[in-house]
């Protein structure tokens, strides 16, 4: 099947609204006779099921969590992008597209990316109006700050909640549609397979994960809002029970997995402390904007501080290589993710690490703190020489901007972040590929619509800091909901779709199969044990940098892991009610495809280009290096029984707006 | 760290439940508390038990999921974390932890260390919200200049996570906390005041028909709250609901 | 809203808890600055009684909005303490509510129900006996009796001793009750803490003034 993104025609500028107006429509009265499931409630999810139901469908939601709102954009910090120009630095629709085009290193959709930068703007009204407490200016007015890989303040928080704060917008929007009774909420609900019925999604499984129950739900389209799939890696930023599961299934009954290579590796998290590590923690990227990140220049010096013989604190300005200031003066420490974490993987790979197991760097605030400081004394009248005094000024402007993150360091490491430096090191965190969606958003399967994280379209091999929880909103409340009419528009006189078809029952049976299978199956290993071997092949061949033969390694491995997990998964309990090991084991036997078809992506990707960095490709001074002539294209991979034999098809990425350069940040 | 867990143990909902004594071994210090659980239950499968069912999710206290009520405090005895920041370093080789699921008529047990905390759920669906449409055509996000104060305040009620450490702290198993925050956070923006009234009326009587105590203010909702949100949103909750009353 | 449903709302019912534990608290206060007097000056101390047990305001008034009052806060608070309870029909195995909480503010009700028991031996000792004198025996008026009948009902140490420890638990309950009911109605502000202290200083002062009365007149008789 040839791949047809259905980009409108026309201008850039006008694309979107072109569209908008040619579409069919559904009329109110309609939309009653039409429902629509949504899985996943998070930003994408939220805003879709409330927008929808507002419309007047009948939504379905489900979340696999106890509440809609406890959804992992939740744990989003730093912020949300929006064309807004309130600073009147020069930021517009176009630089907010071009930003995110280039920053996602020029294999991103052109037009998606436009309609996102277009509808940025509502975000921030909408959002406001729905009671969201962003971040204000003594004035009253919205406050900005600037985040990696921009040259404008363009950046909306709430100070380092902004992700918790815009969910519980749009679960407010959810609570009142479900309130209504327009939306019927499916808590502690994991689908586990989507039902087609001629052709089009027509349903999904699900288990109820309190009473064990398999149950049939049936909908006029699906909409898939499942988020990433970074926990393939076992560590990670994403929250425990961040899954692939959703996305997963669909990709095996027809629709296509695109650029699942394409993973981002930030670079502000918290350091492994040890084996027994469940997850990593992110320190915002805002953080970039006051710390200056460096490691020692001297190895010796490193080799002492990794011994605790010498502190951070002991080395003078000399002895220190701050190392992304040096390589990148124009951006310095706010250079776009993929390339600020590989600048640190470089400097610990050679030697100059600096905590116990050498694979952290410093994030240091004493120059900030002394620049706020010697503002502050300025202000108060105080004498900017006496240092004590600047310190506990500076002091007090870092904490009322960072205080939340301090502390959170603070309990976690055990270490006072404002004395001495945090350390940091990067961690998988979002995953820019997905299922592939043209322009309606919808996947090769009819009916079957994949928004936010868990689509691929518009952050390319690499996503810029604030740019996901725009496009999770983007797609909610803006774009999902015109195109989705589209698609139903032929479907209005069709009633209810029954739950006693073939296609239900045969898909019930599946989900029974594969969950007896593991309740059955008498292995010694818990799911963890495989989960984290996982883990470690993809973090150590499949990681922030990729060689063919490390690639193919990870293949076989992943392949044979997978086998043993079914032969020797052991799963306590009972299926007949709450059983978390359970749902560990469906997830985790999707991870270990997805792992698999994820590394087949990365080899045959003969390029570096953002998330994705091959040591077979770079410039002569470590920097990726693109080749645009044979690899600007989505891989787009059709499943085809096993992850080895998956098919792929490409779609040519055409750029008429945006020159194509090599990314610079120098 | 060699340690005695004392963890509630119940099958199901319909199950009575029992606390059951445990022994564990070679905990470190940077382990947090629901790695250290993980850790136990590692153990436990291996022995061919059941593992223990507790809610968790990011692991970074942000998403409100986990809870447990250890050695007598909801999310344990560090000030300003939930569960899932608690670090064993908090605890001492050879304790005791006693480890309980959140208690409270309103949130019924699903197993073991889970609860069900859908009644905060249905009292946001009884009025947590601001009716305004998601078209995007409202007016400007500048249009309405908010006092930073009142922002401030009401981003501070806003960081409520729902995990419900003031229920289960509560000697009464109130909500007011709870309730108050997200009446507070609407009550000091300009854009919920317009549905301030019927808000709070129909929030208050969802939460009392939930089966929640009531509020007589001993403050430990505050103490124990992971965000620290402040009693000032029970007593603006208050004023609130007074006002409403007259009007209403 | 309806009467009946703003009174059966939790906050509501704080509300009023809350009211008439201030009005109650008020009318401690202006019974300790009469019995005080009573430790200067029997005269003084007879002529208010006389006016308090005689003036119709105060008798067929005030006195019947205080005997509500009272009635209303110990039901009140009985119906509350019931409803706290089935709101956690199972216990913690531990709870270490010292770690976040007052003793006095987790404990109102016991204290509370002291306070009740002593209020029914202060009514058998002077309310009842008032008002047989008054309304049924309907003895003549005599403007000196209150003083001698207060040092009577002192001679006994048990009766002193008891009225002392109720004292002391009333204080006990005011130290939260004071506070408390005002951020019940609302009250939550810069003043706030100046409120508390001052909170915490007639939570002393009233109590144990009336604890001196009492010693003194033990004591001086």
């Amino acid at each position: 099947m040839a791949l047809d993104s259905k980009i409108p025609n026309g201008p850039i500028s006008d694309k979107w609204t072109n569209y908008k107006d040619h579409i069919n429509l559904v009329n109110p009265a309609n939309k009653r006779n039409l429902d629509v499931i949504v899985v996943g409630t998070g930003l994408a999810g939220g805003s879709a099921a409330a927008t929808l139901a507002e419309l007047g469908y009948n939504v379905k939601a489900f979340c696999f969590q106890d509440s809609p709102r406890r959804a992992h954009s939740i744990a989003a910090q730093g912020g949300i992008n929006a064309a807004k120009n309130y600073q009147g630095d020069g930021d517009s629709t176009f630089r907010l597209f071009y930003d995110t085009v280039k920053g996602g290193d020029y294999r991103a959709r052109e037009a998606n990316v436009h309609r996102l930068a277009e509808v940025s703007t509502n975000i921030i009204d909408q959002c406001v109006a729905q009671g969201v407490p962003l971040a204000r200016e003594y004035g009253g007015l919205l406050d900005n700050r600037s985040f990696g890989g921009a040259l404008v303040s363009r950046t909306f928080y709430a100070r380092g909640q902004t992700g918790q704060q815009l969910l519980l917008g749009a679960y407010s929007a959810m609570n009142r549609q479900i309130g209504r009774g327009k939306i019927k909420m499916h808590n502690r609900h994991e689908m586990l397979d989507i039902v087609i019925v001629n052709g089009k999604a027509r349903g999904i499984i699900a288990r109820n994960l309190i009473t064990g129950e398999i149950e049939r739900h049936s909908a006029h389209a699906v909409v898939i809002a499942s988020g990433g799939y970074g926990n393939v890696f076992f560590l990670s930023t994403n929250a425990m029970g961040s899954n692939a599961t959703a996305a997963w299934k669909i990709h095996k009954k027809g629709a296509y997995f695109a650029n699942p290579c394409y993973t981002q590796i930030h670079p502000t998290c918290i350091p492994v402390s040890g084996d027994h590590q469940s997850k990593l923690t992110l320190m915002s990227e805002s953080l970039r904007n006051d710390g200056r990140i460096w490691v020692p220049a001297k190895l010796e010096d490193a080799k002492a501080i990794r011994e605790g013989k010498k502190k951070a604190i002991d080395l003078s300005e000399a002895e220190r290589d701050y190392y992304l200031e040096r390589r990148y003066p124009a951006f310095g420490n706010l250079v776009p993710r993929d390339v600020a974490s590989r600048a640190a993987k470089e400097r610990c790979d050679a030697g100059f690490g600096v905590n116990k197991t050498g694979e952290a760097v410093y994030l240091d605030f004493a120059a900030a703190i002394q620049r706020y400081g010697k503002e502050q004394a300025f202000l108060k009248g105080i004498d900017a020489n006496d240092k004590k005094a600047v310190t506990k000024l500076g002091t007090e402007v870092v904490k009322n901007k960072y205080g939340n993150l301090f502390q959170m360091y603070y309990k976690i490491v055990d270490e006072d972040p404002y004395t001495s430096p945090m350390m940091i090191y990067p961690a998988v965190h979002y995953t820019m590929g997905g299922t592939w969606v043209d322009y309606n958003l919808m996947t090769t399967i009819p009916g079957c619509f994949s928004i936010g994280e868990s689509n691929f379209s518009d952050h390319g091999a690499n996503r810029l800091g604030a740019s996901a929880l725009m496009q999770g909103l983007a797609d909610g409340y803006f774009v999902l909901p015109y195109t989705i009419g589209d698609y139903l528009s032929p479907d209005i006189k069709m009633g209810p779709i029954p739950t006693d078809s073939p296609e239900f029952e045969a898909a019930e049976k599946g989900v029974k199969d594969q969950i007896y299978r593991f309740m059955n199956n008498n292995g010694t290993h818990s799911v963890d044990y495989f989960h984290r071997k996982l883990g470690k092949i993809m973090w150590d061949k499949v990681g922030m940098a990729r060689n063919a033969q490390g690639l193919n390694e990870a293949i076989n491995e992943i392949s044979a892991l997978r086998e043993e997990f079914y032969k020797d998964v052991k799963i306590p309990g009972t299926d007949k009610g709450f059983n978390q090991e359970l749902e560990k084991a469906t997830r985790v036997a999707d991870f270990l495809e997805l792992g698999e078809l994820f590394a087949k992506d990365a080899l045959h990707r003969n390029e570096s280009c953002g998330g994705h960095f091959r040591e077979e490709y770079q410039t002569e001074d470590g920097e990726a290096k693109r080749d645009d002539e044979n690899f600007a294209y989505v891989a787009a991979w059709e499943y085809k029984g096993k992850p080895s034999d998956a098919v792929l098809h490409k779609e040519d990425l055409v750029f008429d707006a945006v020159k194509l350069v090599q990314r610079n940040y120098k | 760290m060699k340690l005695t867990l004392k963890i509630w143990r119940q099958k199901n909902a319909q199950d009575k439940g029992a606390m059951v004594d445990y022994q564990i071994d070679g905990i470190e210090p940077d382990m947090s508390f629901l790695e250290m659980l993980d850790v136990f239950n590692e153990d436990l499968m291996s022995k061919g038990g059941e593992p223990v069912a507790f809610d968790h999710d990011c692991r970074e206290g942000i998403c409100g999921m986990c809870s447990l009520f250890i050695n007598g405090e909801a999310h344990g005895p560090d000030r300003g974390v939930t569960t899932c920041q608690l670090h064993m370093r908090m605890f001492k080789d050879g304790d005791t932890i006693t480890i309980e699921p959140f208690r409270a008529a309103a949130f019924p047990v699903v197993k073991d260390l889970v609860v069900n905390r859908s009644a905060f759920d249905r009292i946001q669906h009884a009025g947590g919200f601001i009716s305004v449409n998601t078209s995007g055509n409202t007016i400007d996000a500048n249009a309405i200049p908010i006092n930073k104060q009142d922002a401030d305040d009401a981003f501070d009620a806003a960081t409520c996570i729902g995990c419900g450490a003031c229920v289960a702290s509560c000697k009464n198993s109130s909500a007011m906390l709870f309730v108050a925050a997200k009446v507070s956070q609407y009550a000091l923006l300009p854009q919920g005041k317009i549905e301030a009234t019927d808000r709070v009326l129909n929030m208050v009587s969802q939460m009392d028909a939930e089966g929640f105590g009531n509020c007589s203010n001993t403050g430990a909702c505050e103490v124990e709250c992971p965000k620290g949100i402040s009693l000032e949103n029970i007593a603006r909750m208050n004023r609130e609901y007074l006002s409403a009353s007259m009007k209403g | 809203m309806a009467k009946s449903a703003l009174l059966k709302s939790s906050i509501a019912k704080k509300v009023a808890m809350a009211l008439s534990g201030i009005f109650l608290m008020l009318f401690l206060a202006q019974h300790f600055f009469i019995n005080m007097t009573s430790v200067f000056s029997s005269d003084t101390f007879n002529s208010i009684s006389h006016f308090m047990g005689n003036n119709p305001l105060v008798q067929f008034v005030i006195q019947p909005i205080l005997i509500v009052g009272v009635i209303f806060h110990f039901t009140m608070g009985f119906v509350l303490e019931i409803q706290n309870r089935n709101a956690r029909p199972i216990s913690y195995a531990k709870n270490n509510g010292a770690a976040n909480s007052s003793w006095t503010s987790r404990n109102m009700i016991y204290s509370g129900v002291v306070v009740l028991a002593f209020l029914g031996l202060h009514f058998y000792d002077f309310w009842f006996p008032e008002m047989v004198y008054k309304y049924v025996e309907v003895s003549p008026l005599d403007e000196t009796r209150y003083f001698h009948e207060l040092v009577a009902k002192f001679e006994s140490p048990v009766r002193t001793g008891l009225y002392s420890l109720s004292f002391i638990l009333l204080a006990l309950h005011l130290w939260h009750g004071f506070s408390s009911s005002f951020q019940s109605v609302g009250f939550n502000n810069k003043y706030s803490r100046s409120l508390k202290a001052f909170g915490y200083a007639f939570a002393i002062v009233i109590p144990f003034g009336f604890i001196f009365i009492a010693l003194f007149h033990h004591f001086n008789h």
